[in-house]
């Protein structure tokens, strides 16, 4: 190796690693940022899916709103899941190895079967939940000039894989095979983030990481933050609806026929996040207690990164801040949309601890239990690994499900005013 | 026109064919005797002199100044009940209080008495050689455990365990997750600075399949590191793991580690 090629070269994991005490030279930071985003988003992925489940499958009628948003949704997220481990990789041009050359020992190996299945799964059951809309499309669109109608409608030509029956019949079995597609896709998509926590959970060098509750404290939080996610959309799309409309409002419209978000969907959706902030909280405080009761070797290195190293990450910040408060505010009788926003902005914020503090905190104690290593997330990038793993790598991901719901919305609108146009699934 | 019964016995007995003609190659590729190698560190002979670090850094193409290493040397200091001096000021310490260290892998060796970073209570901390109880290094490498965890957890196969039980990174297959960096107890993955890919130490495999010994054994003035082979009952390492006292680092990882340690201390992490 010539003195130049080793002068260019950094270690990965140096530029945002501090070490403390006695560290093994090799430890440093090496999952970051990155794969804190990873099971954030399948968590989010998951659970806007179930939340659409509990309408098609379960019945939910007062979800119907919520449901089929959260389905677009969870499919835009889904597309993006992947993004934090491909932006991650050090070789991310070989990621797709994975798929090729899966070594099926490995946790992570079956996440192109695990995805793809999924992926299947959901755009199978938006095309049965747009079937209809597309060949209303179709026909509207069949005598339309002009170049963008004639892309639309080949669009929809395509999209509709040529079935066409608007007969009774049909819509029956678009019915059914949404309910089949939605009760499938439940025990999938826990499966998918279950299997994230599986990924933490079987590194049995990781003292942290190590349990068998893992997958289920990742299925938990995982719907917390999906609904979460999916609520907060929904209210801000639809109070930016009723904003626009009441800008363009004709001076003999009256305001109140405008409607925004409506509370009472707000309230219901809120008592499912209530319920499954309570089995997520249970969960992970069961971990906490056991690990203390039964004090295994690596308990004292675990009560220091816990209890004093990482104390405002994991008391304040994620069961304060992140659970506790928007607990309260969202029980609180008399809900309103604002403090549903605030709320939800905070459960959010304290899913996104609860992994934080799980792939950040696993790894701030060193192999040696005699050890600390610091997290400082790279701002200003200064080269790729930097930007990737920094803070405007976050940004990056956390904004393109956002801009990939706009694409697909486009398409399938369930969130313009032609919604009323697709089917009445 | 094939009836579907024959179609079903050909398939069958295609089936079986290719099954034999595989089966026979697997067992042509295993046929012969494999060198199965053992690795013995003596911590009671090692000096922390760091000549195995730099010797390993030079053969491996490991940038030399950069602080990753496929070997490290880490020296343990336990105290007496008394006072150590922490930044310049005496502080009282309980008996056995452990302090341990591997500055850059201890490439350069141990000259100072100062252990670095021990932020909690100051940077610099001084043991007086009157309050050391005792002290001593701890050479570590790849441990080529018989059950890897790295090779179990790799999504694409890039890294796996040779027929000799060498654990191996494929350089043009790694795809960079740092999986198998997580999932190692002993913390001897890295990602390698210029190849940005999985690496490890191979106890020189380039070496021991010529019959050499692996660069660190060669360096080593003291004998302080040995390697021999397990398969050979007059080798002389293997006669030692076989007779003597030995232990492995963290065996309650079930690894089965194939490096062997004389004169482990319990302090050792």
């Amino acid at each position: 190796m010539t003195g130049l090629e080793a002068h260019a070269a950094e270690v990965h994991g140096a530029a945002w690693t501090i070490k403390e005490m006695f560290v093994y030279p090799n430890e440093y930071i090496y999952w970051s940022i990155q794969i804190v985003l990873y099971p954030f988003m399948t968590g989010l992925v998951a659970g806007a899916f179930v939340l659409s489940s509990l309408y098609h499958v379960f019945g939910r009628t007062e979800l119907k709103d919520m449901a089929r948003f959260s389905l677009l949704f969870s499919f835009a997220l889904l597309v993006a899941a992947p993004m934090p481990l491909l932006f991650h990789l050090l070789q991310p041009q070989r990621g797709v190895f994975v798929f090729f050359t899966p070594h099926f020992t490995s946790a992570i190996a079956a996440f192109g079967i695990v995805f793809f299945t999924y992926s299947a799964i959901v755009a199978s059951e938006i095309w049965f939940v747009s079937r209809t809309f597309f060949v209303h499309e179709i026909e509207r669109l069949r005598n339309a000039e002009g170049i963008c109608n004639r892309v639309r409608y080949c669009c929809y030509r395509g999209m509709s894989l040529g079935a066409y029956d608007m007969g009774p019949g049909a819509d029956q079995a678009d019915h059914k095979a949404i309910k089949i597609l939605s009760g499938i896709g439940i025990p999938v998509a826990c499966f998918l983030h279950g299997y994230a926590g599986f990924i933490f959970g079987s590194v049995k060098a990781n003292a942290l990481w190590m349990t068998p509750l893992m997958p289920v404290i990742f299925i938990m939080s995982a719907i917390v933050s999906g609904i979460a996610l999916c609520m907060l959309t929904y209210i801000i799309i639809m109070e930016y609806r009723k904003l626009r409309a009441l800008r363009n409002r004709k001076p003999w419209m009256p305001a109140k026929d405008i409607a925004g978000v409506e509370i009472e969907t707000v309230k219901i959706t809120a008592r499912y996040l209530v319920g499954f902030m309570v089995a997520a909280i249970s969960l992970e405080l069961l971990d906490l207690v056991f690990r203390g009761y039964t004090a295994v070797k690596s308990w004292d290195i675990l009560r220091a990164v816990i209890y004093e190293r990482d104390f405002i990450d994991i008391f304040i910040l994620q069961y304060g801040i992140g659970n506790l408060l928007p607990f309260i505010m969202l029980l609180w009788p008399r809900l309103t949309v604002r403090r549903a926003v605030v709320a939800l902005v905070l459960v959010l914020m304290g899913v996104f601890m609860m992994r934080w503090n799980v792939v950040i905190g696993g790894q701030s104690f060193s192999l040696t239990f005699a050890g600390f290593m610091h997290y400082h997330m790279p701002f200003m990038p200064h080269n790729l690994e930097t930007y990737r793993e920094g803070f405007f790598g976050l940004l990056t991901i956390l904004v393109l499900p956002f801009v990939l719901l706009w694409l697909v919305n486009k398409l399938v609108p369930v969130l313009s005013g032609g919604e009323e146009e697709t089917s009445g699934h | 026109m094939i009836s579907r019964r024959d179609f079903i016995r050909l398939s069958l007995l295609a089936g079986a064919g290719a099954g034999l003609g595989v089966g026979t190659v697997r067992a042509q590729e295993t046929a012969g005797p494999r060198s199965r190698w053992v690795f013995l560190v003596d911590t009671m002979k090692c000096v922390g002199c760091g000549l195995c670090v730099k010797a390993c850094k030079l053969e491996n193409e490991v940038p030399y100044d950069l602080p990753v290493t496929r070997t490290w040397v880490e020296r343990y200091v336990i105290t007496g009940e008394g006072q150590i001096s922490v930044d310049g000021k005496g502080r009282s310490v309980e008996a056995g209080t452990v302090f341990a260290d591997t500055p850059m892998g201890a490439r350069d060796g141990y000259k100072q008495n100062v252990f670095h970073n021990y932020t909690e209570l100051g940077s610099n901390v001084v043991v007086p050689p009157d309050m050391i109880a005792k002290s001593f290094f701890v050479p570590k490498l790849c441990n080529q455990c018989d059950k890897p965890p790295c090779v179990q957890v790799c999504p694409v196969g890039a890294t796996f365990k040779t027929a000799d039980g060498v654990v191996l990174v494929d350089r043009t297959w790694c795809i960079g997750c740092g999986y198998c960096i997580m999932a190692c107890p002993y913390g001897v993955r890295f990602f390698h600075p210029v190849y940005r890919v999985a690496e490890k130490c191979t106890w020189c495999y380039h070496r021991i399949v010529k019959g050499m010994k692996p660069a660190c054994v060669m360096a080593c003035p003291f004998e302080a590191r040995r390697f021999g082979e397990a398969n050979k009952p007059d080798d002389p390492v293997a006669q030692v793991v076989e007779t003597d006292r030995v232990a492995v680092l963290k065996p309650e990882f079930g690894t089965r580690p194939l490096v062997y340690y004389l004169g482990l201390d319990e302090n050792v992490r």
